[in-house]
Parts: structure tokens; sequence; C-alpha cells
């Protein structure tokens, strides 16, 4: 399992900083988001990889799950949808302000240039 | 009460944000006004801080009861306690001119200007590494809608660019903190700290691969040379106050350095003690260098007071990475003159360029300032302070920098720190000679310095010279904090020891 689970992870991850380098405002939010996907399995992988582990105490159970890491998951899901949602919102911002969706817009530098 | 005065700067900010959101259309004085109150609040609220730390006693909040190592706790030390005073110093001021009318070109800038106080307040009271994360967070969320505050082309791009770097950023930092806690087994600080020490040496280079990348992480914050690209342009175009607060966010950066590789991978940690401090030197000081090459180059007011920035981080780095009392208390010194300098020349480069009409920040010659005396007088004094030279307090600070280096040891930190210096001089000359020796006739109907502006200009560029005033009183407590900086046993003992343990 740990094979398996660590290959998508560094699958996630891979595409993720992949689209994160593209040109366009789209790619990279949706890079982002899967760079953030694979930092959640990630991180729910550092307390060691249980299979019927219990997270809380029960009577009778012996073999438990760190439950800590599940707690920062949640915490890192709510933060990431969060900064998902704005990171939508601003790339169609930047879409209407500069009329493309380029992340880096030349003809906004050029035009610059010509003011200063 | 006095217990729970630890959390209040965090508090305070959240209750004040939350009740700017009632009345979502309500008339802007109200809100100025609650803003305003807080804030000065707050200062009050720190100075007691300060007072409160000032005795060398490490105090604790354990929130929920949860005692360490195992809830989330706030720690309160000297250094702790001296940046949540300097946030809430910078943030009356920064507030006071935004209340002049910049607060009025977008919506809810009182609202996110206090959640973006509690963030970094939060960042700098934190014992637990995921909960500087998520204070990290909150920061972050509240100044990425703060720098596009009113809009346009330029902020637009520029906070792509911000929130992108940031996003990925905190992707790393979770990656770091996921890699910390693999190995460790634990979140809060000073237990990391501990078990660092005892670990097995197979997992050292886990161990340290997380540290690195966790520089990394902080190093993009403070915006050290290879990760600084973000910064010039987003503080360019930033507004004004949100700039001016935005003088403690690359700081936000620098004090976590401080904090995690002094506590957690200090004196006490065994084969990994202090193993970051060689690799920051080489970048701080080129970062020193590259900031120095950046002042020369702007062609606009806050272009290069940006630049200027970096040639303080670069100096604070280096201070870092020295590691001794004398560096870091010179360090610390340093910290509290630049950061409220660098803040009010941001004002001060708005209220220029408000008054030069179509010429605005850019350093050309065009029509001159309406108020060419006051505002004049206040760039002089604004420039000599941030090139350091004397009798004010960036000179003081820079001579305890040099005093702190050994030439025999880091004989390059003090040709590059010079040479910078005579950069941000030459620099700053120029502009100032350009903006208003070359002018033409002002605009005798041009807007002036309103009260509010001139009370928040006046309250960071004048602290430059208290703090040369106040330098003795003020260098003891930065020597104390560094010594205590540098014990991390200390800490240890008074959060995971309950006997002399904090009041929670």
């Amino acid at each position: 399992m740990e094979a398996l689970y660590a290959t998508v992870t560094g699958f996630l991850a891979a595409s993720g900083l992949y689209l994160a380098l593209r040109g366009r405002t789209f790619p990279v939010v949706v890079g982002l988001t899967l760079l953030s996907y694979a930092v959640n399995l990630f991180l729910f992988s550092t307390g060691g990889l249980t299979t019927d582990g219990a997270a809380v105490i029960q009577d009778g159970k012996t073999h438990y799950a760190d439950p800590l890491p599940q707690a920062l998951v949640l915490t890192a899901i709510v933060i990431g949808f969060a900064m998902t949602a704005f990171s939508v919102i601003l790339a169609m911002r930047v879409r209407g302000d500069q009329g493309s969706d380029q992340v880096n817009d030349q003809r906004g530098d050029d035009a610059r240039e010509e003011k200063s | 009460m006095m217990q729970h005065l630890i959390i209040l700067p965090i508090l305070l900010p959240l209750f004040t944000g939350l009740a700017m959101l009632i009345k979502r259309d309500a008339t802007m004085q109200p809100r100025r006004t609650i803003g305003l109150v807080s804030t000065a609040l707050l200062v009050v609220i720190s100075i007691a801080l300060v007072v409160e730390s000032s005795n060398g006693q490490i105090r604790y909040y354990a929130l929920g009861d949860w005692q360490p190592p195992f809830g989330i706790i706030l720690m309160l030390d000297r250094l702790s306690a001296l940046m949540v005073c300097l946030t809430s110093v910078l943030a009356l001021g920064s507030l006071a001119y935004a209340c002049a009318g910049d607060d009025k070109k977008g919506s809810n800038f009182h609202g996110l200007f206090q959640l973006q106080l509690m963030g970094i307040n939060g960042a700098f009271l934190t014992g637990d590494m995921f909960n500087l994360f998520v204070f990290f967070e909150v920061l972050l969320i509240a100044s990425y809608s703060l720098l596009m505050h009113g809009g346009g082309k330029d902020r637009t791009q520029a906070g792509f660019h911000y929130v992108a770097l940031n996003l990925a950023g905190s992707a790393m930092f979770l990656i770091a903190l996921g890699v910390l806690y693999g190995t460790t087994g634990t979140l809060n600080m000073a237990d990391m700290g501990q078990r660092v020490a005892q670990l097995d040496p197979e997992r050292l280079g886990l161990l340290k691969a997380g540290a690195f990348l966790l520089l990394v992480v902080f190093g993009l914050k403070s915006a050290i040379l290879p990760l600084y690209f973000w910064l010039p342009r987003a503080y360019a175009s930033a507004p004004a106050p949100v700039a001016a607060l935005f003088a403690i966010m690359t700081k936000v950066g620098i004090y976590a350095i401080l904090r995690v590789y002094t506590l957690i991978f200090g004196d006490s940690a065994g084969d990994l003690a202090n193993f970051v401090q060689p690799w920051l030197w080489w970048f701080a000081l080129a970062t020193v260098a590259l900031g120095g090459v950046g002042v020369l180059s702007a062609r606009d007011l806050r272009t290069q007071v940006a630049y200027l920035i970096l040639i303080s981080v670069g100096t604070l780095l280096a201070g870092v990475s020295m590691d001794r009392v004398a560096s870091l208390s010179a360090l610390l010194y340093y910290m509290l003159h630049t950061t409220l300098v660098s803040g009010g020349l941001f004002l001060l480069a708005d209220a220029i360029a408000d008054q030069r009409g179509k010429a605005g920040a850019r350093i050309v010659p065009g029509r001159g300032v309406t108020q060419p005396a006051l505002l004049g007088l206040a760039y002089f004094v604004g420039a000599i302070t941030v090139v350091g030279l004397p009798p004010l307090s960036g000179a003081i600070g820079k001579a305890l920098l040099l005093d702190a280096a050994q030439p025999s040891e880091q004989p390059w930190l003090w040709p590059l720190l010079l040479l910078s210096s005579l950069a941000g001089l030459v620099a700053m000359g120029r502009s100032g000679s350009t903006i208003f020796w070359k002018a033409g006739k002002p605009d005798p109907e041009g807007p002036r310095l309103k009260p509010s502006m001139l009370a928040g200009l006046a309250l960071l560029l004048g602290a430059s010279p208290l703090l040369a005033i106040f330098a003795g009183p003020i260098t003891a407590f930065t020597q104390a904090s560094a010594a205590q900086l540098l014990d991390p046993g200390a800490y240890t003992q008074a959060i995971l020891a309950p006997t002399s343990g904090g009041d929670s």
C-alpha cells in the first residue's frame, strides 16, 4: 500500500507543479489545487499508514491510528478550499481587468513602459 | 486578568474585524473610530505585554486548557512581546493615514485591516508549528485582499503573482510540517526542540530536509535573494497604508527564522545545531548586494522604498546568521527602526505622488509638491534614517551590527553593508533632488496633507529620533531578548516543566 500511496502523491504533486508553471491563469489555479491535494495526502501519511486502526480510544482496541494528522488534514482542506475559491475569483478578475488570461500579460508591461 | 493578556492581541482585532461586518453600507466614520480606538488599545496592550515580559519569565497560555505538549499554546517572551508592540505601532500609523480617504477606495478596508493584524499578532505569539501555519494563512488571506484594495490592472496582476507564489509557499510549508511531525512526533516548538536533540541518527537526514524546506518557505515570506521577485512589484502597486503595514510582513518571515532556528535547531539540537546559519549568511549578503543595485535602478519612489526593504531584509538575515547575543540584539534594534521607517517612507511616497499630480511617484522632474517645506523635511529625515546616516536610529542600528561582526570571521559584511548604504544614499539623494529641486510650479489648489495623514507620517517617521534618544533602554531590552533567545533550555523548562510553568 505504501508504494501505491507514495506514487499517487508524487504523481499528483508533479502534475500540480507542471500546471502551476503554465502561462495561463486557469491551469495555474488547477495546478495549485492539485498540489494542495498532494500535500493533504502527504500530511495524512505522516502519522504512519495503518488499516483498521481506531482514531479515538475504544474498548478492546489495541491498534490505533495517529489522530493528529487527520485533524491537520481537515484544517488544511478547509484553508485550501478558501484559497482555491479566492484564486478562482482573482483569476476571473485578472481576465476582466487586462482582457487576457495570461499570467504575465506582455501587452500590459509594454503599456507600463511607455507610460513611465 | 493579567494572565489573559497574552491572547488579547489576537482576540481584540478579531472582534473588531467582525464588528466591521455589521451594517456593511454604514458610513465610514464609525468604522474609522472603532478601528482607530481598537488599534490604539492594541498599542496599550502590547506595551503592557512588553512590561510583563521584561522580567525574563517565559509565559504560556494553554488554549482550551490542554497542557503542552498536547494542546495549542501561545507563548510570550521578550521577543514576541517586542514584535507585537512593533506591529501595533506600525498599524496605528498606517491606519491613521488610511483614514484620510484611502479606506474609501474599495470595500471592507477596516475589517480586513483588523484581520490582518490578528494574523500577524497570532504568528508572533504562537508556540505551535501548525498554529503558525494557520496564522500565516490568516494574514495571507487578509493581505491578498488588501493588496488589491481599490482595484486596477497593475494591482490585480501583481496580486495574482503574489497569491500564486504564496499558495505554492503554503503547500511547501505543509510538506515541511509533515516531515517534521513525521520525524519528531510533535508540533509544539519547545517539545520539538527537545526531541530533535534525542533523535535517532537514522532519521536526521529526513529532519534536515524538512528543516531546509521550512527555511525556503520562511525565505519566501521574508524575500531572501532567490525568492524576492514578488516583492518590489507587489509592494509598489499596493495602496500606501497597506504597503506600510506590509513592512512588517517580511519581518514575520525573519521572526519565524529566528524562532525556529534558535529554539528547535539552535545550540541544543545536537548534530543539527545551528546548521542553517552558514547557508543564510551568503544568501543574506547577496540580498544586500542586490538590494543596493535595485535601489539605484528604481525609477519610481515606491519601487525604491521596496528595494530599501530588500536591503534591510538582507541586513537582518546577516544578523541572524552571525548568531550571537551582540548580533541578535543589534538585529532586533535594526528591525524596530527599519520597519517603522520604511512604513513611513511608503506613506510619504504616496503623499508626494498625491501632490505632484500627473508625475506621481515617478522620479522625473515634474510639478512641485504643494507643501515643499513639510514634505521635504519629512523626506530628509526619512532618507538619512533609512540609509543609516548619523545621528538617527539607522546609524545606531548599523553601527551595532557592524560592531557585532568580527572582521576576521566575517570580512564581507563591512564592505557590503557600507556599499549598500552608499547606494541608498546616492539613490535617495538623486530622487530627492529631482522631486524637490527640479520641480516646476506647484498647484496652489492642489491636495494638502490632511491632519490624520500627518499624524500617521509623524508617528512612523518620528519613531526614528525617539529610537535614537532612547537607544540605551531599548538596546538593554533587545540584548536581554537576544540572550533569552539563545537559551532554548529556558523555553523548554518554562513550557514543559509544569512547576515553573506559565499561568494558564
